[in-house]
Parts: structure tokens; C-alpha cells; sequence
């Protein structure tokens, strides 16, 4: 089941990973709204490469770029949907500013997935719901977070041996036609199902021995705290988002243009 | 006849579970297959029935490849019971789940009838034709599990870890089954890590450790080498322990049967008097 | 006060026709170190969710006669109450593990506690180097063996400093070797730390030497009652079918031939043995 090999988050330590997972998912937000803010393919470019330190910072390059590699679909979509309505909307004409805007609505969407990437490649599922934790979420979600994430790998694994008791018993998955192949399935999902209730009923049991709901101040064994790294996020973080916001007024109010990249290329 | 010839097996997330493992398992013999977790014991056993085809070697099972076969064709020859009977049962009574089977192979109608009738009645599940698997309690799932296997009499019968949760009782009537099918020339292969049940059966035993076969011979002489266990988490069953205990008084160390353990004492004690 | 007190204790699941124990009467004093066993279905598990309150709290179902452990009423108290009291381990390691490091696990019952952070890593700590597993506190409780995960399991209990620790089939999914080492780990909670223990378990040759009294249940009742060898010297017991330990049997099967060995039932190869050097050396 590789499918779920991603899923198995492995102990990482960098300074990226060991930020606060609460400064980094502001890193996000900030990134979101500037990418909202401005439309000028200039600013998206450099939001582009902004986390491009962070990755390396982190060491999960490859991972970085396989995420990146899913995005192109979808990139690709809005970027012929873009081209296609400017081109039909000013009457079957297609400017070089048609085409640079197409871009920039493309990459905007492409710096929202790089910048979700980021965080969720560098912050483990128990940082996660640490996370969650402390800022108030109710317990029970958090809980329910971490242990999906514990839990899905086992089920995948446990699926993979349903699958196998079956074949073993002379089910063939890929005989018949498509309802037929519908319904090959149904041995392999209700031992599936069966068994995680099975499990679920357990873990409810075990959770209840070990005083699961006993006090609504629940404590906690770790404790997210600032370091400096996160102090350092942080005065990038306000950085970004004054700069951002008083470049906008300023436009706003017509005192600067950003150039487009023809205006810099001819 | 199952025979293995160098076979090696990666997993996709690359893991090498099997290392370069050679054997042969004759028509009727009764094998105990054992090791620590992970030392590839399921994974050598699911080659015998096609679940897995070997990344390097092959598998011949009574001399056609594993690798040019179905899955479905190498079922029927070799019944597969898992461990856990809840990661299997989904019928709505305990005679649909023994049918599952039988017409996945294709039986014809009133032989699938007939051959529910000879499982239900061989473990002892007649009572039970009507009533959902899932109400039945543990043992009982474990027997309709078995059952479903047993039901297309296959020749070779794979056991994955019969004796897990079952207590004296069960294991005793799981040892008689197993020599019943002994006496029908059936291939019996267990893959477990129950010391004193395998001693009590007297198979040939097979030692598996990280991916290999490290000892392979009579129960009696894998199972009283205290080293070649050791190295797999296995401990000596009790008679053997005694036995090792009382070696230096030059009584031989080779034995796991009660009775033999008891003539050879009182022979032996006799003597010195 | 005995750390658990039962008297005619029947209890039937909802929706059971019949009671899953009846008439159930017995005492455990404490320290004592008490195996219960019998045949599949005895009831043994269901009288393990009544030491904690599982039953009736959790289960629901009809619950008949009283039961008092650690002086408590378990009916009257919630589960989380009697958790400070009372540990209890299950046969699954897998399903009863559910935080993504070993220690969080271990902390899991303090933290639904509210016990104080420093206060939490001291007990986990404690904890952990008590079953062995200090070292590994880090790493996920999935990625280690089962023999360490069950002490994983062990050490959460631990945590919470419970008088009385139930253990429901510990070792029925670990190789011999582990299961060997989980027991001595378990004695020593009993010998060192005084901790009451109730072992639920098939394997009497690798426990009977631990227990200071073995239970036999058989169809919801408790059949025997007594010190170990005596219980598995009585035919009762072999009838019942439990499976009585190699060296206990020889033991029998010699002094049945007039053989002049010590009398007194071995629960050990150990024992045999220093029984039969005895002899050996003698003659």
C-alpha cells in the first residue's frame, strides 16, 4: 500500500520542522493574503520562489516538488480557462497583458499549494495536534486527528490481508463486467468494516481505563513554546504583510505601479 | 510438492523480506514453520498459494512456475487460513461462507451442497448452518474459518497461526485434525511461534531468521538446539528444559515427547539402582 | 480490606440470554499475585471488565450481587475513578496504543487527569525505566515489536500508580522469548513495587511459578480456587482442560511409577529438575 507510505510521517528534525506549527500556519495565511492583494505576476513570481529556503532549510525537496507535480493539473486548467475567456471575452484577441495576467492567476493558485505544502511536509501529525491542543480546539477533535492518523496506515495494511484471505479463497477482483466487479468488492469491505468496529469498540475500552473524560483540564505532557526561530517567522511574517499592505494603498491611491514582466522584458 | 529454489522478495516500500531461501516440501509432510515477527515466515507461505510471486528465484508448485499461473488456480491446490477469521467472514450464514469458495472455484451445485455438508460435519458446525458467523464466539469463527478452506479439499493446507487465543482444549483438537489430514496424505504447513504445541506435533520444523532458513529438521533436534533458537526468540519447551538442566548426569538433550521423557528416567534411575 | 471483593457477582451482557459469569464469589488480598485461566468463553475477560468498572459503566447489561475493588463500588463510580485505582491491560497491543509517541502514550491517563506537566514527566519517566522501554520513549509505539509495545501498555497503566493491575492475555500475539520477558517484568511490578496483579492466561508453564494463587473458571463459575500446586495437582484441573504445565505432568507421570521424587508438585523445568538431580545424585 505505498499509497499510504506518505501518510507514515518519519521523526524529522530541522529548523523548519521545529518551529511552531501555529507560526507556521500564520506564514500560510500571510502568504494567502498577500497572493489575494496583489495580481501583478511581479509580486506572484516572488511569492513563487519565497519558500524555496524553507524546503531546503527542511531537506524535503523531493517531497516539495512531488506535491508541486500534482498541482500541475489543475494549473494547467485554470490556465486555459483564463486564456480562453480573455480571448473570447475581447472579442477573439489575444494581448501579451491577456496572456501575463493568464500566468499570474496560475501561479497565484500555485504559490496557495507550495505554501500548504510547505507546512504540512515540515510539521509532524503529533506537532499537529499538539497544535490543535492549544489553541482551544476541543480535545476530542484533536484527538480524533492524531488518532486517524495512526490509525490509517493500519487499516491500509489490514485491508491489504482482507484482500489476500479472499484471493486465497478464489476471488477474483477484476472478473466480470462493471457491476459484477462492484460487488467483487463487498468481502473485502465488510470484513473491513466489521473489523474496524472491532477495533474501534477496543480502543474505546482502552481509552476508558485510562481515564479517558475525567477532568475538562485535561494537561498536556509537551508544551508548544516560542523559540527563536519562531520569534524570527514571526517578524517575517509582519514584514511580509506591512510591506504587502502599504504597497497596496499605495497603488491604491495610483503614488507607485508595479511594472508587468514586459513592461522589464521590452 | 512445493519447491523454492533461491526465491528473494521485496516488498514495494522496498523492504527485502526474503533473502535468498531454498526448500522443498514433500507430498504429506507436516511442516512448522517458525521465526520471530518479521523474519518473512507469511511472506514464504503466501508464495504457496500465488499470493506472492518471487522478485528473484521461483517456485514450483508440483512442477508448474507460481509465476505462470493464476492466483485463483493456485488457491484451489493450497488452502490458505489467515489468522484472524475476522479478516475473512462477511457472509450472512455460516453455510454461504463455506459456499464463497466453492463457487468462486466453480463447483457445480450439488456438489458445493455436498461439500458443506462434509465441512460443516468435519469441524463440527452442523448446529451452525443457519446461524450468522459473527455471532459465534472466537473459536467457533476460527473453525468456520478453517471450514471455508476446507470445504474445496485442497491438497496442501496452510495454516497461519492456529493456536493464537486458543486454550488447551482447542489446540488439542486442532493437533487431532491436523493428523487427521495426515492420514488423508495432505500437506500441512504451519507458520507459528506456539513452542510446546509444535512439540507436541513432532513436525519437521522450519527456523526462519531475518529472511532466511536457518535450521531445518525433525522437531525433536531444531527444537532441543538452544542456540539456533535462542537466535530466534524461541525458548526450549519444557521437557527440554529439564533435560538441559540434568545433561551433565549424561542423559541426552533431544527430547520434547512427555513419555519418551518419562521412560528415559525411570530407565535411567532404575539402573542406578 | 482485600483489594477486590466479590460476592455471588452474576453478570449478563445487553441483549444475552444467558449471564456471561454466575454466582461469582471471591477475595484478593493485597499484593497477592493471582492467575485466573480456563477454557475459552469461562468468562475470565468479562470478570476483568468488572475489576475496573468496565462493567457495568461502559458495558452496560444486567449486573447482579456486589463487588467492591480497592473499597470502591464500581457501579457507583466512573471508570475514569476507578483508572487511578485500577490498570487494565489488553490482549491487543495494537488497539489500545493510540498516541504517535511512546511516552505521550504512557501520559495519556495522566493528562485526562490533570495532573501537573512536571508531575507527568516524572511518573513517565518513572514509568518507562520501570518496564525497560526508557530509551525508546521517542519513537512511535507502531514501529516497535509487540513484546515492546505490550510494555508500552504495561507502563501506561503504570503511570496512573494503580494498586491493583489486570492483565487480560498479555502475550498472546508475542513469541515466547517476549512473552517470557513480559512476565518477569510483570512479577517484578508484584514483588518490587507490591502492586496487586491479576493475570488472565492460557500459558501456566510460563506463569504458574509467578502466582501466589491460581483461579480456574469454567461456563461463568469458578471452579478451583487455591495455591498452584495444589491446583494443578488435582484432576480437576486436567479435566477442565487446562493445559498443565510439561514439567507438572512428568512430574505425576513418574511418581505414579514409584519413583521416589519429592512430592511436592514442580511448577518449573527448574524445579523438576533440582527435584530430579536430588535423585540423581544420590543414587
Amino acid at each position: 500500500m505505498s499509497v499510504f507510505d506518505g501518510l507514515k510521517f518519519r521523526k524529522v528534525y530541522s529548523p523548519i520542522h521545529n518551529l511552531d506549527p501555529r507560526m507556521k500556519f500564520v506564514y500560510v495565511i500571510v502568504v494567502f493574503v498577500v497572493a489575494i492583494l496583489f495580481n501583478q505576476l511581479l509580486v506572484l513570481l516572488a511569492l513563487f520562489f519565497m519558500p524555496i529556503p524553507f524546503v531546503l532549510l527542511a531537506g524535503v525537496q523531493r517531497e516539495w516538488l512531488r506535491s508541486l507535480r500534482g498541482a500541475v493539473f489543475l494549473a494547467t486548467f485554470i490556465f486555459i480557462i483564463n486564456i480562453a475567456t480573455r480571448f473570447l471575452g475581447s472579442g477573439y484577441v489575444l494581448t501579451i497583458i491577456d496572456v501575463e495576467e493568464a500566468i499570474a492567476m496560475t501561479v497565484r493558485f500555485v504559490v496557495l499549494v507550495e505554501s500548504f505544502s510547505v507546512f504540512f511536509l515540515t510539521t509532524s501529525p503529533d506537532h499537529l495536534g499538539l497544535a490543535l491542543e492549544q489553541t482551544r480546539v476541543p480535545y476530542e477533535f484533536a484527538f480524533a486527528f492524531t488518532t486517524a492518523v495512526r490509525f490509517v496506515p493500519v487499516l491500509a495494511e489490514e485491508a491489504q490481508t482482507i484482500m489476500d484471505a479472499q484471493k486465497a479463497r478464489g476471488l477474483e477482483l477484476e472478473k466480470g463486467g462493471f457491476l459484477k466487479r462492484i460487488r467483487n468488492y463487498i468481502p473485502i469491505l465488510i470484513p473491513l468494516i466489521v473489523s474496524a468496529i472491532r477495533r474501534s469498540l477496543e480502543l474505546a475500552e482502552a481509552m476508558e481505563s485510562r481515564a479517558w473524560g475525567a477532568t475538562k483540564n485535561r494537561t498536556n505532557l509537551y508544551e508548544l513554546k516560542f523559540h527563536r526561530g519562531d520569534f524570527l517567522l514571526l517578524a517575517i511574517n509582519l514584514i511580509m504583510l506591512a510591506t504587502a499592505i502599504y504597497l497596496r494603498l499605495q497603488l491604491h491611491f495610483g503614488y507607485v505601479s508595479i511594472p508587468t514582466i514586459s513592461q522589464i522584458l521590452f | 510438492m512445493i519447491e523454492v529454489e533461491d526465491v528473494y522478495f521485496s516488498y514495494p516500500n522496498n523492504v527485502e523480506a526474503l533473502k535468498g531461501v531454498t526448500l522443498t516440501i514433500k507430498e504429506g509432510e507436516f511442516v512448522a514453520i517458525m521465526g520471530q515477527n518479521g523474519a518473512g515466515k507469511t511472506t514464504l507461505v503466501k508464495h504457496f498459494n500465488g499470493l506472492l510471486k518471487p522478485s528473484r528465484g521461483l517456485v514450483r508448485i508440483d512442477n508448474v512456475e507460481t509465476t505462470k499461473t493464476s492466483v485463483a488456480a493456485l488457491a484451489k491446490n493450497a488452502g490458505f487460513v489467515f489468522q484472524n477469521p475476522d479478516h475473512q467472514l462477511f457472509s450472512e450464514t455460516v453455510e454461504e461462507e463455506i459456499a464463497f469458495a466453492l463457487k468462486n472455484f466453480g463447483f457445480k451445485k450439488d456438489i458445493v451442497k455436498q461439500r458443506i455438508n462434509w465441512a460443516l460435519n468435519l469441524l463440527g458446525l452442523t448446529q451452525y448452518r443457519k446461524t450468522s458467523p459473527f455471532l459465534l464466539s472466537g473459536g467457533e469463527r476460527k473453525r468456520v474459518a478453517l471450514a471455508s478452506v476446507l470445504a474445496w479439499n485442497p491438497k496442501t493446507l496452510i495454516l497461519d497461526e492456529p493456536t493464537i487465543g486458543q486454550d488447551y482444549r482447542q489446540k488439542e483438537k486442532l493437533r487431532q485434525f491436523i493428523l487427521q489430514m495426515q492420514t488423508q496424505q495432505k500437506t500441512v504447513v504451519i507458520v507459528t511461534h506456539d513452542v510446546e504445541f509444535v512439540a507436541e506435533c513432532n513436525p519437521r520444523v522450519l527456523l526462519m531468521k531475518e529472511g532466511k532458513i536457518m535450521a531445518d529438521g525433525k522437531g525433536t533436534e531444531i527444537l532441543t538446539n538452544q542456540e539456533v533458537l535462542n537466535q530466534s526468540s524461541i525458548v526450549l519447551p519444557q521437557i527440554a528444559q529439564v533435560f538441559h538442566k540434568l545433561s551433565h548426569f549424561g542423559l541426552p538433550k533431544n527430547i520434547i515427547d512427555l513419555y519418551e521423557a518419562k521412560n528415559i528416567l525411570l530407565k535411567t534411575l532404575e539402573k542406578r539402582q | 480490606m482485600p483489594v477486590i471483593e466479590t460476592k455471588n457477582l452474576t453478570y449478563t451482557y445487553p441483549g444475552g440470554k444467558l449471564p456471561s459469569i454466575k454466582d461469582v464469589s471471591m477475595k484478593v488480598e493485597k499484593g497477592e499475585f493471582v492467575l485466573i485461566t480456563g477454557p475459552s468463553g469461562c468468562g475470565k475477560t468479562t470478570l476483568c471488565r468488572c475489576f475496573n468498572g468496565l462493567i457495568p459503566n461502559f458495558y452496560q447489561g444486567e449486573i447482579k450481587g456486589e463487588i467492591t475493588v480497592t473499597g470502591l463500588n464500581t457501579s457507583k463510580k466512573h471508570t475514569y475513578e476507578m483508572a487511578k485505582h485500577v490498570g487494565l491491560v489488553f490482549q491487543n497491543p495494537e488497539n489500545q496504543l493510540f498516541a504517535l509517541s511512546i511516552e505521550k502514550d504512557v501520559a495519556f491517563g495522566l493528562e485526562n487527569l490533570g495532573v501537573d506537566r512536571e508531575k507527568i514527566r516524572q511518573r513517565v519517566d518513572w514509568a518507562l525505566k520501570q518496564v525497560g522501554i526508557y530509551d525508546i520513549r521517542e519513537r512511535s509505539p507502531h514501529e516497535v515489536s509487540g513484546g515492546q509495545q505490550q510494555r508500552v501498555a504495561i507502563a501506561s497503566v503504570l503511570a496512573m500508580q494503580p494498586e491493583l493491575i489486570v492483565l487480560d492475555e498479555p502475550t498472546s500475539f508475542l513469541d515466547p522469548l517476549s512473552a517470557k520477558k513480559i512476565f518477569a517484568v510483570i512479577n517484578e511490578l508484584n514483588t518490587k513495587l507490591g502492586i496487586t496483579v491479576v493475570l488472565v492466561e492460557h500459558r501456566l508453564d510460563l506463569t504458574a511459578k509467578y502466582a501466589s494463587r491460581i483461579i480456574i473458571m469454567d461456563q461463568g463459575k469458578i471452579c478451583l480456587d487455591g495455591k498452584p500446586r495444589k491446583i494443578l495437582n488435582k484432576e480437576e484441573t486436567r479435566l477442565l482442560g487446562v493445559g498443565i504445565p510439561k514439567a507438572t505432568l512428568l512430574h505425576q507421570e513418574l511418581l505414579e511409577n514409584k519413583l521416589k521424587l519429592r512430592n511436592t508438585t514442580p511448577l518449573s523445568s527448574q524445579e523438576l529438575a533440582n527435584f530430579l538431580e536430588e535423585l540423581l545424585k544420590t543414587k
